[in-house]
């Protein structure tokens, strides 16, 4: 009967890896990787400043129009997330079904007609700006992979924690508040940080309902200049950058609150 | 302060408990033995509801927990458990393992549950660990802190089980000797346990399960000296 809390480590998304210290060999593609791609960029504004420099200064926009999506998304998604998670573990029939219902069609249809959809559907009822509805559409997607991280969280903490809580006379919700939750959320932040970053880089998906975003942006400028490869080229080797740079400040918040424990 | 009658539990095809009846008064304390798979553990832990029985009836200080209407945390504040695994919260500290329920769930002051803590936490020999974390802890102190927690709550009875299955040997004298203070102080007490020196020095009655039934019962001298059931004679040979 004898249930220790088993540490647990739940695995999803496509985000790039995170890089710890002991995995050296991961660590050292992350700087190689990281400092080239600004060496690189560098290296072509100085050498080539027509067009590169002129790239690099129209595109700004866009990079903050990304992170507006990406951080209002995940924002949302988490939201959407725990009610999910919350959802797909209730004993309620009607709750886990609508949950379950929602995780299956939405981890069906891809994101990128989800964005169209809610962008068209939205439209019809009300008239919402394109950089909203895409944060929704991402957020909805999102919401439900990241409810199968909370459900996963959630599930990984052992029973006899929930069992204590009750037997101290706590009800459901106060377990889940002050027992369940606080602990699954040191599980669940890995996961959730690679689902940031892999949010992070299906943003450039938006580019296609009007939302001037980082790839927006630069497609705008490809096409005044006829710099195609040069354009992408630096589009490509910003996302990189922005990428490897997240994923390296969650992996600095992860050993943080692993050192907490 | 517990009465039970004729409770059926059924795992699958399994009857884990095969229409037991059994009291608790107020102040006794009852000791519960048995091979394992005897549903000890299944009929200890009916009495708080973790485990849903499936026919029967159990009143807890006179509250029906087959009845819909009952609300099941009400009966809890008033039953504490101390499980086998000790299950502290690992993400609080000692101090807040003894005050969470009391703020949250008796709705005392944060200021008079800590006071309460650190009363409890001198009681059980604790005091200096009280801003350690339970990882921090051996198991013998950890399994303190869990009772220092139950009792916390002020319950009018208190469940274990096997309380000291979980612990190298050398740290079972020091949960047992709080486990005998609390009986002197005239706590009610259901103790599932394989201690059988505990059972003789502390118990008022013994059950003695096989199967899903409660095949022997009485005085510790009676049991220990003159069992009258084979199986229980059977048990005794081997554990002693």
């Amino acid at each position: 009967m004898s249930n220790e809390a088993k540490k647990q480590t739940i695995d999803v998304g496509d985000g790039a890896a995170i890089p710890r210290k002991s995995d050296r060999g991961l660590f050292t593609a992350w700087r190689i990787a990281f400092f080239g791609a600004i060496g690189i960029l560098l290296y072509l504004v100085k050498v080539k400043p027509d067009p590169y420099l002129n790239i690099l200064k129209f595109i700004p926009d866009g990079i903050l129009v990304t992170f507006k999506v990406t951080l209002g998304a995940i924002v949302l998604a988490c939201v959407l997330g725990l009610i999910t998670g919350l959802g797909r573990i209730s004993k309620n029939r009607f709750v886990n079904g609508a949950a379950s219902l929602y995780v299956e069609i939405i981890r069906g249809i891809p994101l990128l007609v989800q964005i169209f959809y809610i962008y068209y559907a939205l439209g019809r009822i009300v008239q919402v700006p394109a950089i909203l509805s895409a944060i929704i559409a991402m957020a909805v997607c999102y919401g439900a992979y990241m409810g199968e991280v909370v459900r996963a969280g959630i599930e990984s903490i052992a029973k006899g924690q929930q069992e204590a809580a009750l037997s101290l006379g706590m009800n459901g919700r106060q377990t889940m508040i002050h027992v369940i939750l606080p602990q699954a959320v040191k599980v669940i932040l890995p996961p959730v940080g690679n689902e940031f970053i892999a949010l992070l880089k299906d943003s450039s998906l938006v580019s296609i309902i009007a939302v001037a975003d980082l790839l927006r942006r630069g497609r705008e400028f490809a096409s005044e200049s006829f710099t195609y490869f040069e354009t992408y080229t630096v589009i490509a080797l910003i996302y990189l950058i922005i990428t490897l740079f997240l994923s390296k400040i969650i992996g600095v918040m992860e050993e943080r609150v692993s050192v907490n424990k | 302060m517990v009465e039970a009658t004729e409770i059926v539990k059924i795992y699958g095809s399994f009857r884990a408990l095969d229409r037991v009846s059994f009291d608790i008064y107020d102040g006794e304390k009852v000791v519960i033995i048995g091979p394992s798979g005897s549903g000890k553990s299944t009929m200890l832990r009916s009495i708080n509801r973790l485990e849903e029985i499936d026919r029967g009836r159990i009143l807890v200080d006179g509250m029906d927990l087959m009845d819909p209407k009952t609300d099941i945390t009400k009966v809890r504040e008033e039953v504490g458990m101390v499980f086998q695994s000790f299950n502290l919260f690992p993400h609080k500290s000692v101090l807040e393992n003894l005050t969470l329920a009391q703020i949250v769930v008796r709705k005392r002051s944060k200021k008079e549950a800590q006071e309460r803590a650190m009363a409890l936490l001198e009681k059980v020999g604790l005091v200096e660990k009280a801003h350690a974390y339970p990882g921090k802890l051996s198991g013998g102190q950890q399994q303190r802190v869990a009772i220092a927690r139950s009792l916390a709550m002020d319950p009018k009875l208190l469940l274990f089980d096997e309380p000291t299955s979980a612990l190298d040997p050398e740290m079972i004298g020091e949960v047992l000797d709080v486990m005998k203070d609390l009986a002197k102080d005239g706590m009610t007490m259901a103790v599932v346990t394989h201690e059988m020196g505990f059972a003789r020095e502390v118990a008022d009655r013994v059950i003695f399960m096989d199967a899903g039934r409660i095949v022997e019962e009485g005085t510790p001298e009676h049991f220990f000296t003159a069992p009258s059931h084979e199986r229980a004679k059977l048990f005794l040979s081997q554990i002693l």
